[in-house]
């Protein structure tokens, strides 16, 4: 069974997913509005660097982070004013982690919706005097509906499964950065089999239904592009 | 109505309490040590309304993780080494450093038979592979790799050795039947939640250093010193020993 350290690390995993979708939706979806209407001719730059996160070692990632938030690190002074101390081996070190992890599983989806709107609807608003503001959020975001649930759900799913990152700058401390996927790591090294068992089922079957939320509700819509 | 659901569903998780209750310690434990730690936590817990937590893993990687300041209190390392070193460091309370137990390293198969008391399976080679932990990170990955270069081994069996991220992770692949045999910490095989099976050889110590376990204080307070003199007790001894290691006559503080 799930005892209460097992609770604690679900708890914290779904603490990190959520903040990270959050932040991300906030971030996200500015970055893609652009992305999906600028006509700069060196666009495919910011795209590469989004989509980063797809193809690197989470090993990676997690080296630089673990520099870059580190007590040597110039973004360490910078940060200070955030409550001051490393942010390694913190919560919100991995929600840090965790934005950059899940990156392109948020602005994908949301750029690809914001394309598939097309200019006419905008254009067509604004003969009618609207505002880019209100054109923003009366036209594009309704129509990017599906973008937004698929960009929140894979957000979240890809955070939950989040573990090299975790593992290089987490330190697995319980109540603080011990996730669920970290938690059966382990468990498995403990030999304690039927609570690696429980966890991952619960990750499973959690996992399983986010995707079959995304493909159900968006049908043939593109859920990830290289 | 939906809207309010998810909002309440946000909040209550952006608000439910992360680490927190002030009695509450965690000590970073190599991993050999696993075992014994979870019994002493559990003895301890009965005395005292403070919490011990404890976290597992190799030395050397708990070792980076307390100079990079991870928070822990206390610091339970599979060797002497690392101890020093924080000491050095001016990172432990002066005069906390000592050897909390001896553990010896064992060569073991899980198939009956296979290891014999004299180690010569190690000479036949009949073996695709054999575990032992990290050594640049894992004291008894360490020690393992001493024992094969003073049987002048380490050449010819490198190419089939795997190595376990620590001596936990080193027990598994053993335990699983992925590696035929492995060098694993005599505690591990003596202390399991399961009774173990198989064959093994004691490793003698001419063949590597004894592995002297020594623990620091990283953080001084009442809970970490009601812990540390409860470590230091007969009673903690005893646990010590039931799990397969020496403890040396020591003076309580």
């Amino acid at each position: 069974m799930l005892d209460e350290s097992d609770i604690t690390a679900l708890v914290i995993t779904l603490k990190l997913a959520l903040t990270s979708t959050l932040i991300l939706l906030v971030l996200g979806t500015p970055l893609a509005w652009w992305l999906a209407r600028t006509r700069w001719r060196f666009k495919f730059i910011p795209e590469a660097i989004v989509a980063l996160p797809l193809v690197l070692p989470p090993t990676v990632l997690g080296f630089y982070l673990l520099i870059a938030l580190g007590p040597n690190s110039p973004a360490y002074g910078a940060l200070g004013f955030l409550g001051g101390g490393s942010l390694a081996f913190t919560f919100s070190g991995l929600v840090i982690g965790s934005v950059i992890y899940s990156m392109p599983f948020v602005v994908q989806p949301l750029q690809d919706a914001f394309s598939a709107i097309g200019r006419r609807p905008l254009e067509v608003a604004a003969t009618l005097r609207a505002s880019p503001l209100d054109r923003f959020f009366t036209i594009a975001v309704p129509m990017a509906r599906p973008g937004f649930i698929t960009a929140a759900v894979l957000g979240f799913a890809h955070t939950i499964g989040e573990f090299g990152v975790v593992l290089m700058i987490g330190g697995n401390i319980p109540g603080e950065t011990r996730v669920a996927s970290i938690a059966i790591y382990d468990h498995v090294e403990g030999l304690e089999f039927t609570h690696a068992h429980w966890l991952s089922g619960v990750l499973l079957l959690l996992s399983f239904i986010l995707l079959l939320v995304v493909y159900g509700l968006n049908g043939r819509f593109r859920v990830i592009r290289l | 109505m939906k809207r309010r659901a998810w909002y309440t569903l946000a909040v209550l998780a952006l608000i439910t309490p992360g680490p927190g209750v002030a009695s509450e310690i965690r000590i970073a434990t190599a991993s050999n040590f696993r075992n014994a730690m979870d019994a002493l936590v559990e003895e301890f817990r009965t005395a005292s309304e403070h919490r011990v937590v404890p976290i597992y893993g190799s030395t050397g990687k708990l070792f980076s993780q307390v100079i990079n300041g991870a928070p822990f209190e206390v610091f339970f390392a599979a060797d002497a080494r690392r101890p020093e070193l924080l000491e050095q460091e001016g990172l432990t309370v002066p005069g906390s450093r000592f050897t909390y137990a001896r553990g010896k390293l064992v060569l073991w198969s899980p198939r009956v038979a296979y290891v014999d008391d004299q180690g010569s399976v190690l000479e036949q080679g009949s073996f695709q592979h054999l575990a032992i932990a990290q050594p640049r990170l894992a004291p008894y990955g360490k020690a393992a790799r001493d024992v094969l270069e003073s049987l002048g081994l380490w050449q010819a069996l490198s190419p089939r050795l795997v190595q376990g991220e620590d001596v936990g992770q080193t027990f598994l692949f053993v335990h699983s039947g992925h590696a035929e045999l492995g060098f694993v910490a005599w505690s591990q095989l003596v202390s399991g939640p399961q009774p173990i099976a198989g064959s093994y050889w004691l490793v003698p110590e001419n063949l590597y250093r004894p592995v002297d376990q020594q623990a620091v204080t990283l953080t001084d307070n009442e809970v970490t010193r009601t812990f540390m003199s409860f470590i230091r007790s007969p009673q903690a001894a005893g646990i010590i020993r039931d799990h397969g290691y020496t403890t040396l006559a020591y003076d309580p503080p």
